[in-house]
Parts: C-alpha cells; structure tokens; sequence
C-alpha cells in the first residue's frame, strides 16, 4: 500500500534562515500522528507546504505517491487535503451553515451556478448539516460566523475542511485558545471524527494531553529538522527531545 | 421565516415596478418621466458595479470604462455604418464590453485594494483620452448628437416602457446570481480569500467573472442611456460617471442589494432639486459623500435595517415584559 | 536627430520627473506610515499651485517664498482633513475603499472650492526672476529654471528621506507604520504622529504644484491628473518603496518627455503603455526587490 504522504528531504528558508531543514517522513493512510516542537520550530511552515502555500526551496511531496510540491492550494484540497488554520479561518458574515455550505459546493462543483438559490441545493445543503451535526453546532446553524464563541469558530474552521470529506486532513493547533473544558471536549470530538470519517490526520499541537492521549505517533521539529519520530511512549524517553524541546520548557 | 421574507420581497418588487410603470400615466410634465428614465438606468449601473464592489470587495473607479462602450457601440454604428446598425448595435456593445472586461479583468486582478482601484481608474481614463481625442471617429468632446431609436422606439413613452423591462429583467437576474452559489462564493472572497483557496476555488477565476458580467451590465446601462438623452458625450466614460455610482452604493447601502437601487433613486433626484439651483454642486455631493462616509457607512437603506433590528429586538423584550403582566 | 534635441528632451523628462516625484514621495509616505491611501493627494498640488499663483501673481510676493508658503499653506489644509475627517474612519472593515471614498468626497469639495475662489480661466505665473534664461553647455541649452527644480528636487528629497531614516521623529514614523499599539504603550501621540505625515505629505505635493505653475498652467481638476501619473509611479516603483519611486518617477517622465516630442497627440498612451508591460511581468514594481512567492 502507498504511503498517504511522503516528504522527501523537503528544504525552505527565509533569507538565511533555515524553517524547514531536510524534513522527511511517511504517513500511512488512517494514521494519527501529532507534530510538536518549540515556538518556531517549522510546524506551521511544513504545512504551508504541504497544501502549496508556501512553495518548497527543494525536495518532494507525494500524496498517495503522486508529486504535490509546487501546486496551487486549490489543486492539493481537491486532491484531497484539508486544512483548518491556528486561527480559525472562517467567512464571517455569513452563517455556519453557509460557511460548510459553501465549501460543499465547491466539492460538488456547484460553484458555478448563477441562478437557483443556495438553498435550493439540497445534496449540499445536507452534507453541510450532517457535518454541522458531527461537530455539535447544528443548533449554531443560522447565526453568523462572526457570533459564534472562539472555540465554535475553530470548530467550524474544521468543518469547512472536513466537508470537503478530504483524504488527509491537516489541523493546525485546534485547541490554541480554548478553555481547559473545550480542550477536553474538543480531544475526544477529534478522535471520534478521525474514526468517523476514516481520515487520516496530523495535527500541530501544544496541549500534552491532546498529543499523547490521541497521537499514535509523534514526530518532533526543532529548527526546521525532524529531530525525533516516533510512538508516544518512544517520544517520552527520547533524550534529544527531552533536552531540545521539553527540556527548554522546564 | 423564509417565506414570510420572500412574500414581502415579491411585495416590494411589484411595487417598485407598478411605481415606475406608473410614472409615465402620472406626471406632470415629459421631464418626470425622463428623470425617472434616468433612475432606472443608473440603478442598473449602480446595482451592477456593486456586484464588484459590495459583493465581492472589489472597488472598481472604472465602471465608466464599460458604461462608455454600450453608449458609443450605438453611437458610432449608427454614425459610421448607417440608422439600420442601433439595435444590433447594442449586443455588439455588449460583446465588445465582454471581450474588453475579460482582457483588462486578466490585467486588474493580478493586484488588488488599492491598485485594483487605481487601475482601473487609469484604464478607463485612457479610454475617455482616446475618445476625447480621437475627434474624426467619435466626434472627441462635442460627442455624437440626434441619435434616435428605430421604429416604435423613437416614441418616448415606448421607449421608457423597453428602459423598464429590461432594467428589471436585469436586476432581477443579478439578484438571482447574488443569492446563488456562485453568490456565496463571490462574498467568500471578500471575507476570506485565503480560505476561498483551500475549499478548492481560484479567487482569481471568481473575480475574473464578475468583473465581466458587471461589466456587461454596466455596457447595457449605457446603451440604454443613448435612446433616452438621444446623444452620446464623452463625459460618460469620464472618471466622475465611475464615482457616481459608488456614490450611489454608498449612500443606498453597499451590503444590501437594493441599496445601490435606493442610492440612484435619492442622488438623481437630489442632484435635480439641489443642482438645478447652484452652480457648485459638486461641493453639496463632496459633503454628502463625508457624512455618510463618515457617519452612515451602512447607508440609506442598511441604516434602516439597523434600526428596524434595533426596535425588533426592544419591542421583543418589551413583549415578554406584557406577557408577564398578563400571566 | 541630433543631440541637441535629445538632452534638451532629456532634461524635460527629468524636470517632469522630479515634480513626480515630489507628489509621489508624498502618497507613498502617507501609505507606507499611515497605510492611507490618499486619493485627494494631486488636489493638494492643485491647491499648492493656487496658493503659488495667489501669492505670486497676485501678491506679489518673491516667488522663493512664496512656493514655501505654498506647500507650507496645503500642508495645513492636509494636517486639518486628516484631523476633521480621515482619523474617523480608521479600523474600520473595508477601510481600504472607504479612505478612498472620503478623499474623493475631498476631491469633489477642492475642486468646487477652487472654482469658486479663483474662477475656471487657466492661471499662471511666471518664472522667478534670475531663472528666465538658460544655462549654455556647448551647443546645449539647459533652462535654468528647469535646472532650479531638479535641484530643488533632489534637496527635499535628500532631507525627507534623511529625517525618515536617521532622525528619531523619522523612526517614530516608520515605527507606527509596523505596530502602532506598540508605539503607543511606549508613550507616542500615534495619532498626532499621522497628522504631521498626513501635513507633510500633502505639503510636499503643495510644494511640487507651486513649483509647476510657471511650466504649466494652472487649472481646476488639475488633481485627478495628477495622481494617475503619481499612481503609474508607484506601480512602476513598487509601493512604500522610497527610491524605487524615483526610478519609476525618471521612466515616466523620460516615456513621456520623448512621446511628447515624438507623438503629440498620443503622447498620454505611452504612460499607460510602460505600466502595462510592468503589470505583466513584474506586478509587484519594476525597481521592487523580489517577494518571496507566495501562492
């Protein structure tokens, strides 16, 4: 079976300084993987190039052993990968339900249609709800995004992505900012979706309890290099990132 | 809910049409009804350039560029090659503003807020050179006069019934459009155009079409004005013909759709009463615009919405109040 | 075509150019602090070329003073629109198209007002006394008031750039235009600091249509003009780019200088036509240091 990603000594840097440091790994199809490292370590910056808004200085990115380096944002989600952002990125002055709603349609190529209202679009307008309803928000379904509290919108943030019933799904940090409640809520959510929808995640994330409660396998960045991979319990015990990342913390 | 909106949406739509299609039975004098000719046209304009502008957070100084074309495809066909060419000269317009949108459009959107506005700003004052300055084809600043329209058009009052069919035919397919997929989309890209990208959408391709089918409308706008004023002038491609309809958006409403209707309706009619009386109405319109930009930026009509939500919401809680009293 | 023909082309061009980019510097420096974007920026040149005429044509008054007073007086009138009308709007969504709207209501207003005080016929002074003739190099003829200007030019040019990059009030400027919440938990009057950019600016566009007024004529609507040719500056130059400005500032006037000499009648396309071609191939300016790419 091909691996669902594959990074192959993936560089980039901005000016001198190096933000992505011959990163390579694998991640087989219906994986959980974490990525943790410092302020600053490339996490974001990996994703970036990942779903193609950063281009990589070199090396290669294979979904499902196909070259996605260097392509257009657009042709990666309809290649299936899906993205929610570190700060919830929503539309909003439109409805939750119109936010799911609208990247529906642009699954189903519905974008085009200039003359039958939104709400005519049945097919898309249930997915949108059933999505809305895996996330607990069809209640919030009518109110603008912009109302919604901050742990919602990430959570619609989310849903954009997750309607686009993508292969890969990249979470960047979906618990910053949230109570230590919604953290709770919001770790067992994504593992029931990650089941659910069959997906195969990674998620940046700084909550330790989020990554070796859910994670099964944790890779670690520092300085733009992948300085560790491996199970959580390997992770525990490795020294290098011990003294480079939880180390500096302590 | 939705219904209930919906049977007051198509209330207020057959009383705006039977309002104009009254007009003509109702006035006192010939200049009403071409005043009303007027409003009607420029609301079009209006209505379709905040397609660009509301809609999807284009802001066009252009739109004149386009509204030019639909006037002078007439004007010079029938100039040029002959009275036969008025009417088959409008698609012709339309085309031309299709092909000419779509070129500039590849142009305009590789850069975006201010340089969008200023582009095209710049585009269009070019097309108003040329024309001022080409005077053996377009006849530069004395325009083209005594165009008429072919057959039963000639008549003013047939020719104001066309004006507002098609005018309502034309909003009401904007309408449409804005409420549509393809709507929400647009509006997504103001909000958010990074995550229009990742759902899978080029923000480019959608900014590219509307600015198109904006434009088009625009030329329609113009082509409609020739048989009303009987004469084409260069001052219609000129950059004030762009800025009159943002003023129109603004002082309507830009995030509502029929603002910029509303907006063409009160500065007509105020630009009649006002500018019939001073020289320098400029300064009145340069004041209007201040206040509102400064103090009702929702508009006319967004600011009647607000405060209509602002009472709902007072006399919903005073409601309960009574219920209570009466239990 | 003979040398004679091409340096004294040259010259104009370069006149042109250092008026360009007197008003350009200014619309650049209020977008790069303030990120303003002011579209009634070429009616603070008209009105500086009205204040010119009033004082020296009606006045009186010696012409070297009279262009300080000039951009000096439509400097004031800047720093008082900031203050009345722009700072009510800043923060607010869609701001972008909102500053432009509100300058377009000053350009309406301007226009009018300038209208009404001095009339529609065209206005003009003349050159400075002692600045009449030309300077002889040879063969050459170099107008010595078109020298004047480009001396003039480069001086305040020199000296806005300095106080911009050496001075503290200059890095309090350039600081406001990165974090202005920063700057003022550190103490600084933020919004005094984009009024005096604002009075500053727009005196350096004053200043550059007094300086204009005996090379062209003075007229109202002057302003709508003039910040196109500064607009199709910028683009050339990059935006917030200082002496990316004056590059893009000599290409225009040497395009327009020559197609002015060459092709009267169309001599306006060729501007269009370089910002054109710059669009295509390098939308972010043609003298702008490289972006990193972004998707």
């Amino acid at each position: 079976m091909k691996p669902m990603l594959r990074l192959e000594g993936l560089r980039k840097s901005f000016g001198g300084l190096r933000v992505t440091d011959e990163v390579s790994f694998e991640i087989q199809p219906q994986e959980i993987a974490a990525i943790i490292g410092p302020n600053g370590a490339g996490k974001t910056t990996l994703f970036n190039q990942i779903t193609g808004y950063l281009a990589p200085d070199g090396g290669h990115v294979f979904l499902e052993g196909q070259e996605i380096a260097g392509l257009t944002p657009q042709k990666i989600v309809k290649m299936g990968v899906g993205r929610a952002f570190q700060i919830a990125s929503i539309f909003p002055d439109e409805t939750a339900l119109d936010n799911v709603r609208a990247a529906c349609m642009s699954k189903l190529n519905q974008t085009r249609h200039l003359w039958r209202p939104v709400e005519r679009f049945n097919r898309a307008t249930e997915q949108a709800f059933a999505v809305l309803a895996s996330l607990g928000l069809e209640r919030q379904a009518d109110r603008m995004a912009y109302e919604l509290a901050h742990g919602d919108q990430k959570l619609l943030d989310i849903g954009i992505a997750l309607v686009l019933e993508p292969k890969l799904l990249l979470l960047d940090e979906p618990t910053a900012g949230m109570s230590p409640e919604e953290r709770q809520l919001t770790r067992q959510l994504i593992k029931q979706l990650w089941a659910q929808y069959k997906l195969t995640l990674i998620f940046i994330e700084h909550d330790m309890d989020m990554v070796f409660g859910i994670a099964e396998r944790i890779m670690v960045l520092n300085h733009g290099a992948l300085i560790a991979d491996g199970t959580p319990g390997e992770i525990r015990n490795n020294k290098e990132v011990i003294t480079a990342y939880l180390g500096e913390e302590a | 809910m939705a219904s209930s909106s919906k049977y007051k949406f198509g209330l207020l739509w057959s009383v705006g049409f039977v309002a104009f299609a009254l007009v003509p039975v109702l006035m006192t004098s010939r200049y009403q009804m071409n005043l009303a000719s007027h409003i009607l046209i420029w609301g079009l304009f209006a209505v379709a350039f905040n397609m660009l502008w509301g809609v999807t957070g284009m802001l066009s100084f252009g739109q004149a560029l386009y509204f030019g074309i639909g006037a002078y495809s007439i004007g010079l066909f029938v100039n040029h090659a002959g009275k036969a060419w008025y009417l088959p000269a409008i698609p012709i317009g339309l085309v031309a503003a299709a092909m000419l949108s779509f070129l500039l459009g590849l142009l305009v959107i590789r850069v975006s807020g201010v340089y969008f506005t200023m582009l095209t700003l710049a585009f269009a004052q070019l097309a108003w050179q040329v024309t001022f300055k080409w005077y053996d084809f377009t006849g530069g600043d004395d325009g083209i006069q005594g165009i008429i329209a072919p057959g039963i058009l000639a008549n003013k009052m047939v020719y104001y019934y066309f004006v507002l069919v098609v005018v309502f035919i034309s909003v009401w397919f904007l309408k449409r459009l804005a409420y549509s997929p393809f709507g929400l989309i647009l509006r997504c890209v103001q909000q958010n155009p990074n995550r229009v990208r990742f759902i899978g959408r080029s923000v480019k391709m959608n900014q590219l079409r509307i600015y198109v089918i904006s434009s088009v409308f625009a030329a329609l706008a113009g082509s409609l004005m020739v048989g009303v004023d009987n004469s084409i002038h260069t001052d219609m491609l000129f950059w004030t013909t762009s800025g009159e309809v943002i003023l129109m958006s603004v002082l309507g409403g830009i995030n509502q759709f029929f603002g910029p209707f509303v907006g063409a309706v009160i500065l007509i009619l105020l630009e009649d009463i006002i500018g019939a009386k001073t020289e320098f109405w400029p300064i009145f319109l340069g004041t209007i615009v201040l206040i509102f930009v400064i103090l009702f930026p929702k508009g006319v009509v967004g600011e009647i919405q607000h405060l209509r939500h602002r009472l709902k919401i007072a006399g919903e809680s005073g409601g309960r109040h009574e219920t209570h009293a009466s239990a | 075509m003979d040398l004679y023909f091409i340096v004294t082309q040259l010259i104009s061009g370069f006149t042109m150019a250092t008026l360009l980019f007197l008003i350009a510097s200014g619309l650049t420096l209020i977008f790069g602090v303030g990120n303003i974007f002011n579209f009634a920026h070429g009616s603070f040149y008209m009105i500086g070329a009205y204040f010119g005429y009033q004082l020296v044509s009606v006045w009186k008054v010696n012409f070297w003073i009279a262009l300080v007073a000039a951009g000096t007086g439509a400097g004031l009138v800047g720093a008082a629109a900031e203050f009345l009308f722009l700072r009510r709007i800043y923060g607010r969504a869609q701001e972008g198209g909102f500053q432009i709207l509100l300058t377009y209501g000053l350009i309406l207003i301007f226009d009018d007002l300038v209208k009404l005080i001095w009339g529609t016929e065209y206005k003009s002074i003349s050159k400075p006394s002692g600045f009449t003739g030309a300077l002889q190099l040879g063969d050459i003829f170099i107008p010595t008031y078109n020298f004047a200007i480009i001396v003039i030019g480069l001086v305040v040019v020199v000296a806005a750039w300095w106080i911009l990059a050496k001075t503290r009030p200059g890095r309090i400027a350039r600081a406001s235009a990165v974090d202005r919440e920063m700057l003022g938990s550190l103490g600084v009057n933020v919004p005094l600091v984009l009024t005096v950019v604002f009075g500053l600016a727009t005196a350096l566009g004053g200043m550059a249509g007094a300086l204009a007024a005996p090379l062209r004529s003075v007229t109202p609507g002057a302003g709508i003009e003039v910040i196109i040719d500064s607009l199709i500056v910028v683009v050339l130059g990059g935006m917030s780019n200082f002496w990316g400005a004056w590059l893009g500032a000599v290409l225009l006037g040497e395009v327009n200088a020559f197609a002015v000499a060459y092709l009267p009648a169309w001599s306006t396309l060729f501007s269009y036509l370089v910002m054109v071609v710059t669009l295509i191939f390098r939308p972010e300016g043609l003298f702008a240091p490289t972006r990193l790419r972004k998707v």
